[in-house]
């Protein structure tokens, strides 16, 4: 094993980092296959985390692990240990319900519900709230807000989200994850399908977003990871190579992999 | 290169030609059978028609208690049939993906589908009508449930299969439980193509003769009782349609107007759905 990864969570506290979420020896497979080998890492509480790695790396699954996404799938599991706030999240007596109201997700590809821009928002609200309609008008409102996305909506918020463009559709859906108010978001390449000014709004949408949240971010594009992201991971071939803050990675990385991807010998 | 050419483009001209004219020979039938439903049935057309009952050689009848049966007899169906179809399709599609149940529902469902509508007939015959004693539209109901269920039921799994993955992990990562994610998600989704198996289902249906000869009987009474026999207007086409009568031959003509322009409607308005969502879609 890379003697990197043990010395390499940068946990200092004179900083007033603390711990959020801690993977340790995570293991995950895909049947048999061996997907996740030992990785090891933390989620700072406020800070963005970046996952890189080439395509097959295993950062996507990574984060998915992070929810327990996972479980929707049989014959997919995981053996290690995951902690959010000290409590062991791969417990299989785990509520995942209250679990991904604490750990929200915004995919890759946007995916608003089949109603109203209003409803897409209230939606999530719903299941955990009974609110009144001027609460959640309040509530609706302020996650558009947070989205960036008020201003563009609001004379239509009985518009259906499938109206909207690529861009604004993605901001509903960070809009509906961060209407139920969690404490981690993930973010799982949120701007691959996106043209490249919708991906400099949400981009400045994380970092907006990252004083409240804790937010890991899988990306393929190192130039993003470098942007948006305070610490960054290195995965390579289901391993994790090498986890420190961004601007080491990428200036003075340790293991001659992460020298090589961050320099586009590989991708 | 140059000398297969020619040689491809008038196999390509013949082949063309064939597809045109198998086309025009399937639709030039279809063209001769509504073309002959309309000339021999709407002269047959009047409010008596829709006023009046079944009535015996010699006096002046309608349809009315055979409209009103085939009503009855298919909403049956449809009560019992739809709830099972839906709900058996969206077992298949969200919960069975990977189960063992759900290979042998599906085989079973395919046969289903292509079983002899008299074959239903019997069997239900034997299982809601011997015990009792009598036929009945309840009897009939059930059997043409058994007819329009697995269709529903095919038609639900694949159009909840059509629903991106995507987008129930996004419900999910909400922290949507299961029963919700497909209900407010999945449903909401395909509803057009829910509603259009349902009316592929109602169309079927409401053209099944054999099953209710051996369960509804028919009835030249008019009658809204469904533990008693009941008319229908398939039944009554059979049987007026082989009678020596001209104007009982002339209301099947009629009957059979009615039905087929009413399956054509219900087929038309489940296709219209179905293009309006795709339309949506893109």
């Amino acid at each position: 094993m890379n003697e990197a990864m043990q010395t390499a969570v940068v946990a200092n506290p004179a900083e007033g980092l603390n711990e959020k979420v801690v993977v340790r020896d995570l293991n995950f497979y895909y049947g048999q296959s061996h997907a996740l080998k030992n990785v090891t890492l933390s989620l700072y509480a406020g800070k963005v985390t970046a996952f890189i790695g080439p395509s097959g790396c295993g950062k996507s699954t990574l984060l998915r692990v992070l929810n327990r996404m996972y479980d929707l799938y049989p014959g997919q599991r995981a053996a290690g240990e995951v902690m959010l706030d000290g409590e062991n999240i791969l417990d299989p007596r785990l509520d995942l319900n209250l679990l991904r109201a604490r750990v929200g997700m915004v995919f890759q590809k946007p995916t608003p519900f089949p109603m109203s821009i209003y409803d897409n928002i209230a939606f999530g609200v719903r299941l955990y709230e009974k609110l009144p309609k001027s609460e959640m008008d309040g509530r609706v409102e302020s996650a558009l807000r947070r989205s960036a996305l008020w201003t563009e909506v609001k004379d239509k918020l009985h518009a259906n989200g499938l109206s909207l463009s690529g861009g604004q559709q993605q901001r509903l859906c960070i809009a509906r994850t961060v209407a139920i108010r969690p404490e981690v978001i993930l973010f799982d390449e949120p701007c691959s399908a996106l043209d490249p000014i919708s991906t400099a709004k949400i981009e400045e949408l994380i970092d907006e977003l990252s004083g409240d949240y804790t937010i890991a971010i899988v990306t393929h594009n190192m130039q993003q990871a470098a942007r948006v992201s305070l610490f960054t991971a290195f995965m390579y071939l289901g391993e994790m190579v090498e986890f420190d803050k961004t601007d080491t990675v990428f200036t003075a990385p340790r293991d001659r992999r992460t020298q090589d991807y961050v320099t586009g010998r590989f991708g | 290169m140059a000398n297969l050419y020619p040689g491809r483009r008038r196999r390509n001209v013949i082949w063309t030609a064939l597809a045109y004219v198998a086309t025009a020979f399937g639709l030039g039938w279809l063209a001769l059978i509504l073309g002959a439903l309309l000339w021999q049935g709407v002269g047959g057309l009047s409010l008596d028609v829709f006023t009046k009952m079944t009535a015996p050689p010699g006096v002046v009848g309608g349809l009315l208690n055979s409209i009103v049966g085939s009503v009855i007899v298919t909403v049956i169906g449809m009560a019992i049939g739809a709830p099972l179809g839906i709900l058996a399709g969206t077992y298949l599609a969200e919960y069975g993906r990977y189960s063992k149940l759900a290979v042998v529902v599906r085989f079973i469902n395919d046969i289903l589908l292509s079983a002899p509508s008299i074959v239903v007939g019997l069997f239900i015959y034997e299982l809601l009508v011997v015990p009792f004693g009598h036929f009945s539209a309840l009897a009939g109901g059930v059997a043409l449930a058994v007819i329009g269920a697995p269709i529903m039921v095919r038609t639900t799994e694949d159009m909840l299969n059509l629903v991106p993955n995507p987008l129930r992990e996004a419900a999910t990562a909400l922290g949507m439980p299961r029963s919700l994610v497909i209900r407010q998600v999945s449903y909401r989704a395909v509803r057009a193509g829910l509603i259009t198996g349902v009316l592929l289902a109602v169309a079927r249906m409401t053209g099944e003769t054999a099953p209710l000869i051996f369960t509804a009987l028919g009835n030249s009474l008019f009658e809204v009782n469904p533990t008693q026999p009941m008319s229908s207007l398939p039944l009554i086409i059979y049987e007026f349609a082989r009678s020596p009568y001209a104007e009982q031959q002339k209301l099947a003509w009629t009957g059979a107007l009615l039905l087929t322009f009413t399956v054509l409607g219900l087929s038309i308005i489940a296709r219209a759905l179905s293009t309006q969502r795709a339309g949506k879609q893109t």
